[in-house]
């Protein structure tokens, strides 16, 4: 193993042709700022955020929905604090409660049992929106409603697999040189599934931690490796080849996998999770959403997304789009590559 | 005092003004509350002061849970109102205290609650000279506002915007204890974690009396050592370089904090302190607050810098900005 100092030496004066590492997980664009990775770097590699926040590719009709539901009497919306402010069509679910939407923001879907089970005249809708690692557990959630015939609690689904959207970037746009694999999401379904990726379109992929070390060693590697198809797990303590099989077969027997609509990037087949078979009567119509609004004039956010713009390259940006008002999807999660960003970049 | 009915209820007659308000105003909260000044029981209280500058402040306290390890509301109330009367140099003296009572709330949690806080106070060397109650229907919640006041001896010039270029940041102990506290009783995570909620005073007097100059100072509650820090920089029209390495975060809560994806500089406490002293007298003000109880943590994190914001040098020799918070973070935690 190459010692720390000698990678951080060699990616700082790095001269070679200009590189492109994208990162698809929301968490790597966290903790490669968090690291201070950018300012380690060489000017001439640049990390790009990719698809990797689940909350800004999900489409605008599915906050609506969201808002709807949850000023139907009887019903209550149930989300993680990261989706309370994402605008839909007219409003987010936080300006929806100022006029009696009923929201409760969640710290684990598992809450939701106790709740619906001395609640039963409500109905409970949990927003599921995530990346396989978040799957399973709506799905472990689902298996005990089963058992415990909870019939008050629905999913509106906005489940989706990395894979299919990073395949969508290749094939549509060739400017990326590697990837970082996300650490989490891979735990769950194994490294071997970027290799046909990687062999297709001749991309080092590397599955990456989240400490600095980590990050940087993930960096050199795909540095190393310009032009082969090639992936390298270095989370080995984490993931493994095929994955986590309990989760995988929990997430198979619970969802099935069908089209889904990112914001941005438009329908991308087989690259969403569906409630099917038993756990279908879950559904709140979740297959049914499929609109996403035309972004604002002038917001970048698609770009962002697949990574031909950086955020600070929008005229938007920090100036009509802050993460306290927020214009485009990028910058209204925490995870969004321009909420980042824009904690750093601000003077 | 032992309620001999545990059912014993707060009613909307209890916030009247008639039998029932002087039935708690007897049995509850004048046992607990007694001075002088108080015991007079005229409309407002009369007090004599010197000359010279006073600080003064309100605060109003409706954390949920009313009761959490280490601490509760009552607790609280006091502390929050005497840490920002110290953080201006001022010695706490006189503070104020308004009940707000949910119908429904039991004698037997308001008794918990005003007893703390007389122990607090008396503890803290502040007098409650006044307060009130009302009563609001609900569910049997509680919340306090307290106003203090307190005298800013001669010659202490303590002030957000004192900030210089050189200066000293330190902190008085480990980041984020509050917030993970609460946040444990709300997810009902049972761990070693406790509320360092405390009075500060008595650490901030010990500064001075040691001859030491602190330029500025801010308890650092909701929104964290990142945003108070945002907040004297603003001030002062400087920069604040902090180094990651030295934040001091308990093993615990940076394990708690990892787990639920947060940010320790971004939790709150309600009883450490940010001190900014000359450069020169840095190393005296951290043994001095390392010599006191409440700040055997505490720790050098910083330099105020010529610029804007707030930095961090990552522990890899990595630079990033450290943006003041935004959005609610988590709510109803003091």
């Amino acid at each position: 193993m190459k010692h720390p100092q000698d990678i951080l030496e060699r990616l700082k004066r790095y001269d070679g042709p200009p590189l492109r590492i994208m990162e698809v997980c929301g968490t790597h664009t966290a903790a490669l700022f968090r690291h201070g990775i950018h300012s380690l770097l060489s000017p001439k590699i640049q990390l790009i955020s990719g698809p990797g926040c689940p909350v800004c590719v999900t489409p605008t009709q599915y906050i609506d929905r969201l808002v709807e539901i949850a000023l139907t009497p009887h019903h209550q919306v149930w989300t993680f604090g990261d989706m309370m402010k994402v605008p839909g069509e007219e409003e987010s679910l936080s300006q929806a409660m100022g006029r009696g939407a009923r929201v409760h923001m969640m710290y684990s879907p598992f809450q939701v049992l106790e709740e619906a089970a001395e609640n039963r005249d409500t109905i409970f809708v949990l927003a599921a929106v995530g990346f396989e690692t978040t799957t399973p557990i709506y799905a472990q959630v689902l298996k005990e409603a089963e058992e415990r015939r909870l019939e008050n609690i629905r999913l509106l689904t906005s489940l989706k697999q990395i894979t299919p959207a990073m395949e969508w970037i290749l094939s549509h746009r060739n400017t990326i040189d590697g990837f970082l694999c996300p650490g989490h999401v891979s735990a769950v379904v194994g490294w071997e599934v970027y290799q046909p990726l990687a062999k297709a379109y001749q991309k080092p992929m590397v599955v990456a931690g989240f400490t600095g070390i980590h990050l940087l060693q993930a960096i050199d590697r795909l540095l190393e490796y310009q032009g082969e198809g090639v992936v390298f797990n270095d989370y080995p303590g984490v993931v493994s080849d095929k994955g986590n099989p309990v989760a995988k077969s929990l997430m198979e027997e619970v969802f099935r996998p069908d089209e889904a609509v990112w914001r941005g990037l438009g329908a991308i087949p087989q690259s969403g999770w569906y409630l099917g078979g038993t756990y279908g009567k879950y559904d709140m119509g979740s297959f049914a959403i499929r609109k996403d609004k035309k972004l604002p004039a002038g917001c970048l956010c698609r770009e962002v997304i697949i990574g031909d713009n950086t955020p600070i390259e929008c005229a938007a940006f920090g100036k009509n789009c802050t993460p306290e008002s927020p214009y485009g999807p990028c910058m209204v999660s925490e995870e969004g590559a321009c909420g980042i960003w824009y904690g750093r970049m601000r003077k | 005092m032992v309620w001999k009915d545990e059912k014993m209820k707060i009613t909307m007659a209890h916030g009247s003004g008639g039998t029932a308000s002087h039935q708690l105003m007897e049995e509850i909260f004048a046992p607990y509350f007694h001075n002088p000044i108080l015991d007079l029981r005229e409309d407002a209280a009369i007090l004599s002061m010197e000359k010279g500058n006073y600080a003064m402040s309100t605060d109003t306290f409706v954390v949920t849970p009313l009761f959490y390890s280490g601490g509760d509301i009552g607790k609280l109330s006091v502390c929050g109102t005497v840490n920002d009367l110290c953080c201006m140099g001022a010695r706490p003296q006189y503070m104020t205290c308004g009940f707000i009572l949910e119908e429904g709330l039991s004698f037997e949690v308001l008794e918990r609650v005003v007893k703390s806080m007389a122990g607090t106070a008396k503890g803290a060397g502040i007098r409650l000279v006044a307060g009130d109650t009302k009563v609001i229907d609900g569910q049997g919640g509680l919340y306090i506002n307290t106003t203090g006041i307190g005298r800013i001896p001669e010659g202490r010039q303590v002030r957000g915007a004192n900030l210089a270029p050189g200066d000293a940041v330190l902190v008085t102990g480990v980041l984020g204890e509050h917030h993970a506290t609460i946040l444990s009783h709300r997810m009902n995570i049972e761990n070693q974690i406790q509320s360092d909620n405390a009075p500060l005073n008595g650490l901030v007097e010990a500064l001075f009396d040691a001859k030491l100059h602190p330029k500025a100072m801010r308890d650092i509650t909701r929104g964290g050592l990142g945003t108070v820090l945002h907040e004297l920089a603003q001030s002062s029209k400087a920069g604040v370089l902090i180094e990651e390495e030295k934040l001091p975060v308990s093993p615990a809560v940076q394990g708690f904090a990892e787990i639920l994806g947060l940010d320790p500089l971004y939790m709150g406490n309600e009883g450490k302190l940010v001190v900014v002293v000359p450069w020169e007298e840095r190393e005296r003000a951290l043994s001095l607050i390392r010599s006191q109880e409440l700040g055997r943590e505490a720790a050098l994190v910083g330099q105020v810098i010529q610029g804007e914001g707030v930095e961090l040098k990552t522990r890899l020799g990595g630079t990033r900005r450290v943006p003041p918070l935004v959005g609610e973070g988590l709510p109803r935690i003091c």
